[in-house]
């Protein structure tokens, strides 16, 4: 078996066999980028001094017969908006180009903690600002499943990594779907935890009531691995929450699987409809009680989204000025015309377009028509979860409308991309955590299947995304 | 529908410089994108509270005060050194901006 074709679990076990090296295991991925990233392009920033140096710290453990974690020695990556100490950190934009992190963030401190092995920064699209990583300042990252395609976004990088054999976990961030979306389309398990099970210190922040960091990779156990080595409460972060431990029995036959109507849309593709609907009748023959339930307002999500995550970026994207860090115009001949130029070359276009928006919504004559309207639809959204998890355990839905696009293909039409993300937008808004896996394939493309669960049970959605790999072939 | 003037003035609010070309580009696209936000104008929200908090701690939906001791978490000099360094221009330890006027 190949390297890239094992879990967490079988190189940890292959590490303390000695069957090889944590410096084999990272030579191995460093090879195969430099052979592979060429077409696929996943990642923006190589770290092969800190991979080779966090690989021979671990074999040195090893040979000193010390304990290792289940993360010591793996190839992770992560994206480009987690600030990793001395690395470049672009969040896919010109305006930090050239600007390196002072600091690691806190998930980045726990996984050195763990060993786990940097190989580099991936793409994304800029500032996470997309569904297709073609947002990205520098390239778009390619589909592993069809180089014409996309790779989703915006934690695109990540995804293609994973799924290409690249990195064996992978880190993003997810504010309306960007770790879902880009797992669905690239065939791989992306989770999505509750809004404050992890610590954003550290995270390059898009919309701070709805940012997560969370794990992507080939099988749920890695995935939960990496998750559980980066949860926890951070006094950097007063939003962050100490999670409770929770020990249950999973049986498949006490589940109450929830089915929203309202996700079953006319113009939803027909084939991942049936892939959808082929999930759904697995968990039924497996003895799980299937309900149907509905969510009033969720055909409001995308819109209500779209106001309020650029009323935040609007705000979390003013400290980019051209005085502290990253690009500043230099020709600018006063200070105003210093933020004017430096935001307006330094910035592409979906940026400034969700700073405008936000800026307008903010603004004293639409506040109330607009914000204030939005924040409290916000409200009815999550109180139509809190209603449907009276009567269900879990909820299952698509996780993106169609499979991956053709690069270029929605490149010109800004609210055909934000439409990538009805399905995953609610589960942000409501603060929901949420898991994609792969439930199928349209011709060579995969189709994600994605599990909502409430508010920290993360377990929960674990254990009922396992179960579902355990049943199914992909 | 917004007009190119509104689009100029919410450019200048948000310190974003664009060409005329821009201009009338973001014009179309921010019209289309507002008319589509604007559907939340159908949803009944009286009586209904804002989305105060998104941490999930408290159902009640009453906002909870964080608070910590207003102390410096000093960083080490290294840091800070790092942090001055970033700054496209300085000089010692002071950031250089350019003049107002």
């Amino acid at each position: 078996m190949e390297l890239r074709q094992l879990t967490i679990s079988q190189l940890h076990e292959g590490l303390l066999k000695k069957d090889f090296s944590a410096k084999e295991i990272c030579q191995d991925f460093l090879r195969r980028i430099e052979k592979d990233d060429k077409k696929i392009k996943s990642f923006l920033t190589l770290t092969p001094e800190l991979a080779l140096s966090q690989a021979k710290e671990v074999d040195k453990k090893i040979s000193r017969e010390e304990k290792i974690s289940l993360l010591a020695g793996i190839p992770l990556a992560v994206k480009d908006n987690i600030l990793v100490k001395e690395s470049r950190c672009t969040a896919g934009s010109k305006i930090l180009e050239s600007y390196i992190a002072p600091y690691d963030a806190t998930v980045i401190e726990k996984l050195k903690l763990t060993d786990a092995v940097i190989l580099g920064k991936t793409n994304l699209d800029e500032f996470a600002m997309g569904a297709s990583t073609e947002n990205s300042a520098f390239f778009p990252t390619r589909n592993p499943y069809d180089l014409e395609r996309v790779s989703g976004g915006s934690s695109g990088g990540s995804a293609a990594a994973v799924a290409a054999g690249l990195a064996v976990v992978a880190l993003g961030s997810d504010t309306g779907g960007s770790i879902r979306q880009p797992a669905s389309f690239c065939g791989v398990v992306g989770l999505k935890p509750t809004y404050g099970a992890v610590s954003r210190y550290g995270l390059i922040a898009m919309a701070s009531s709805l940012d997560q960091i969370g794990p992507l990779a080939k099988n749920v156990k890695d995935a939960r691995i990496v998750f559980e080595a980066i949860r926890g409460k951070d006094p950097a972060d007063s939003t962050s929450v100490e999670p409770k431990t929770s020990i249950f029995n999973f049986q498949i036959s006490k589940l109450k699987v929830g089915v929203p109507k309202e996700y079953f849309i006319e113009g939803m593709d027909k084939e991942v409809e049936k892939i959808i609907r082929e999930a759904i009748e697995k968990f039924k023959k497996s003895g799980a009680i299937i309900k149907e339930i509905s969510l009033p307002h969720a055909e409001y999500a995308v819109p209500c989204y779209y106001i309020i995550t650029p009323a935040e970026i609007s705000a979390n994207l003013a400290r980019f000025d051209g005085i502290k860090y990253g690009f500043s115009q230099k020709k600018a001949k006063n200070l105003l015309d210093v933020y004017l130029e430096t935001r307006g070359e330094g910035f592409g276009d979906e940026v400034r377009r969700r700073i405008m928006i936000g800026t307008f919504v903010l603004s004293a004559d639409y506040y109330d028509s607009y914000y204030s309207r939005a924040q409290k639809i916000r409200t009815l959204i999550k109180k139509d979860f809190e209603n449907a998890f009276k009567e269900v355990d879990v909820i299952l839905t698509p996780t993106a409308p169609t499979p991956a696009f053709k690069i270029g293909e929605k490149a010109d039409d800004p609210l055909s991309m934000y439409l990538c993300d009805i399905f995953t937008v609610s589960a942000n808004l409501a603060g929901l955590p949420a898991i994609s896996l792969p439930a199928g394939r349209i011709g060579n493309l995969p189709v994600g299947l994605q599990i909502i669960g409430k508010p920290f049970e993360e377990e929960l959605i674990l254990k009922t995304a396992e179960f579902f790999e355990s049943i199914s072939e992909f | 529908m917004i007009s190119k003037d509104q689009v100029h003035h919410i450019a200048k609010l948000a310190r974003i410089s664009l060409t005329k070309e821009e201009e009338e580009k973001f014009q179309k696209e921010l019209s289309l994108i507002l008319d589509y936000v604007g559907k939340l104008k159908e949803v009944k929200v009286e009586g209904v509270n804002p989305f105060f908090q998104s941490s999930c701690q408290n159902f009640n939906g009453e906002p909870q005060v964080l608070v910590r001791e207003d102390k410096v978490n000093e960083q080490t000099s290294e840091t800070k050194e790092k942090l001055i360094e970033s700054a496209p221009d300085h000089e010692k330890r002071y950031l250089k901006v350019k003049p107002i006027f």
